[in-house]
């Protein structure tokens, strides 16, 4: 399939997909839909760096949160409107995706790694100590009075929203994926130094990756503020993000961009119910124990035992 | 901004001894990433491991943390060796160290972290000891007991593991093999049995780490994640796989949070290791004390 075509298909569904969901009367489907929906877009970015590239990410919460505070910054600065609040975060967080490459990448991968675990930490400590977004008591977001195409109420417009940002996500990479880009990336992950020798040019490359993967996940970090009505440090800034984005493309495949996927859907609706039926703390150690033994016992997740099966039939 | 004397010299003094603890807690960085390439991101699981389980032992029994954690010390041991069985097995020997490998220490750490979580809480635990309340005067000087006992143990638990690298010959056999695995092999050495008990001597550095970590403040188990950035900022500032190297960034970076806490403030402490760290590995990344 040409990119253009699922780039229509992808959006084409993301519209039916809003149109449908007018007729659930249940709001609470609009809330737990809307959060496996940010777990597929930090999921999908994520393994645009994480699985194309092989460069491990753990600041995932560091990118989600500059998204969402850019919109603190923008709802306290300007009551700027949602569109504007979504582009900004994005962009945000792709500079940031840039800033940490460009000083780590051209090292051992391992640095890189190292280095967005700390910042997470970093950029914690600077959001707590900045009063105007809130700092460590956290801020109030009002949802807007006025809720634009008719809609009942505001959560399904960010549920929308979200719809048409995963399905942004998707055709993103799915087109690096599928061009020299994603060909060149591969390259990287399988050998860099053979890469390099072969004219891939891979620092630029890999700070390509960054930035595109950072803005992913600043852009599903963007309508967060609104989404909680209150955002506090240590909300944007949750671990549950970071293992999160790691656990599902792993989970569900890390070579193509249906694994994430089907990892976030998993994984994501696993939480929504255990959430519901017993406690928060005890998705966390499911969604830990999964990671662990999926990497353990099946590194190639999902999609891995397919591609077996598929090949054993053929 | 004024620098006061006192405050000048309490700072320094404050970060000294706060730097011989940080040194304990990443001198088993330092053999694990530094010298056997293991990145165990999961290193501050084992020393708030360490901390609960001298707290509750000090709490049952009433012993010293520091005491009960060099009696348990064997235990985390055992768990080194098996940690790292299982992460030869699945990751080295196939290759894919790099990122499943880092996958699953992060599974680990959290997997701690939130099991820690559901048995305890997130309250934070403290421990009293004998000492806890004494401080020494020396002039303007505070010598404050609680971080002077941890100091002094860490420092000489920091020099012992130097003496016994360079010193023994399973010592020497670690390093060779962070020097090259495959001579160690044509030598008759087989590298991954040096290896686990390298690892599992590190583990066993961070499960002591963790009974000074308690002594000197409160404990809860989220705290481990402030301690990685701060683990590899001292590994890779002092030098990779340098002992010596690791007490210097340790002391580098103790000063440099207590001057920090002292003048900025501490909530802007937790900063310090990261600027550090892109520091180090902007301008100088063979460290300090690198070879």
């Amino acid at each position: 399939m040409k990119n253009r075509t699922f780039a229509a298909l992808a959006f084409a569904t993301a519209v039916a997909v809003i149109a449908a969901s007018r007729l659930i009367p249940n709001d609470y489907f609009f809330s737990a839909a809307y959060t496996v929906l940010q777990f597929i877009i930090l999921a999908t970015a994520w393994n645009i760096l994480g699985g194309y590239t092989g460069y491990v990410n753990f600041g995932s919460a560091a990118f989600f949160a500059t998204g969402a505070y850019s919109s603190v910054f923008l709802y306290k600065a300007l009551h700027a409107p949602l569109v504007v609040m979504i582009v900004t975060g994005t962009l945000a967080a792709g500079l940031l995706g840039l800033a940490v490459g460009y000083l780590t990448l051209r090292m051992r991968g391992v640095f890189f790694a190292i280095a967005t675990l700390a910042l997470a930490v970093v950029l914690y400590t600077f959001v707590v100590n900045w009063d105007y977004v809130g700092g460590a008591r956290g801020a109030y977001i009002i949802q807007p009075r006025v809720i634009p195409f008719g809609l009942p109420r505001y959560i399904h417009l960010l549920y929308s929203a979200m719809v048409l940002m995963t399905a942004l996500a998707l055709v993103i990479a799915r087109a690096i994926e599928t061009s020299t880009i994603g060909r060149g990336l591969a390259a990287i992950r399988d050998d860099e130094l053979a890469a390099e020798c072969a004219g891939v040019p891979t620092l630029r490359l890999k700070l390509f990756s960054a930035t595109v993967s950072g803005a992913l996940m600043g852009m599903a970090g963007t309508t967060f503020p609104y989404y909680l009505a209150y955002i506090e440090p240590s909300a944007a800034f949750s671990l549950s993000y970071a293992v999160n984005s790691i656990a599902m493309p792993l989970i569900g495949g890390m070579m193509s961009w249906v694994g994430p996927v089907i990892g976030a859907v998993l994984l994501g609706s696993v939480q929504q119910i255990v959430q519901v039926t017993i406690s928060s703390a005890w998705n966390l150690l499911i969604v830990g124990v999964l990671l662990v033994a999926f990497v353990t016992l099946a590194p190639n997740g999902i999609m891995g035992w397919v591609d077996a099966w598929r090949r054993k039939r053929r | 901004m004024e620098f006061p004397t006192a405050l000048v010299l309490n700072a320094i003094i404050a970060g000294l001894l706060l730097g011989g603890f940080y040194a304990a807690l990443s001198v088993g960085i330092s053999i694990s990433f530094g010298m056997l390439d293991v990145v165990n991101i999961a290193h501050p699981a084992f020393i708030i491991l360490g901390s609960y389980i001298a707290y509750i032992v000090n709490g049952w029994m009433g012993v010293d943390p520091i005491v009960v954690s060099l009696v348990v010390s064997p235990l985390f041991f055992a768990l080194g060796i098996l940690l790292y069985r299982i992460y030869y097995v699945c990751f080295e020997r196939r290759g894919q160290e790099s990122l499943r490998g880092l996958a699953f220490f992060f599974g680990i750490l959290f997997i701690t972290e939130v099991a820690l979580v559901l048995i305890f809480g997130v309250d934070y635990r403290m421990v009293r000891t004998a000492y806890s309340e004494t401080t020494w005067r020396l002039g303007p000087v505070d010598f404050p007991m609680r971080l002077v006992v941890p100091f002094l143990v860490s420092v000489t638990m920091v020099v012992g593991v130097q003496l016994f690298l360079t010193h023994t010959f399973f010592g020497r056999a670690v390093l060779a093999v962070a020097q090259d695995p495959l001579a160690l092999r044509l030598m008759g050495v087989n590298p991954t049995r040096v290896k686990g008990l390298a690892f599992a001597l590190s583990i066993a550095t961070a499960g002591v780490a963790g009974a000074f970590l308690i002594v000197i403040q409160p404990v809860q188990p989220a705290i481990g994640r402030e301690y990685i950035g701060l683990v590899f900022a001292i590994c890779v500032l002092g030098g990779m796989g340098s002992i010596w190297g690791t007490l210097l960034g340790a002391f580098v970076l103790g000063i440099a949070e207590s001057f920090t806490s002292t003048f900025f403030g501490p909530s802007w402490a937790p900063a310090v290791s990261f600027g550090l760290l892109l520091a180090a590995l902007g301008f100088k990344p063979s460290g300090l004390l690198g070879r």
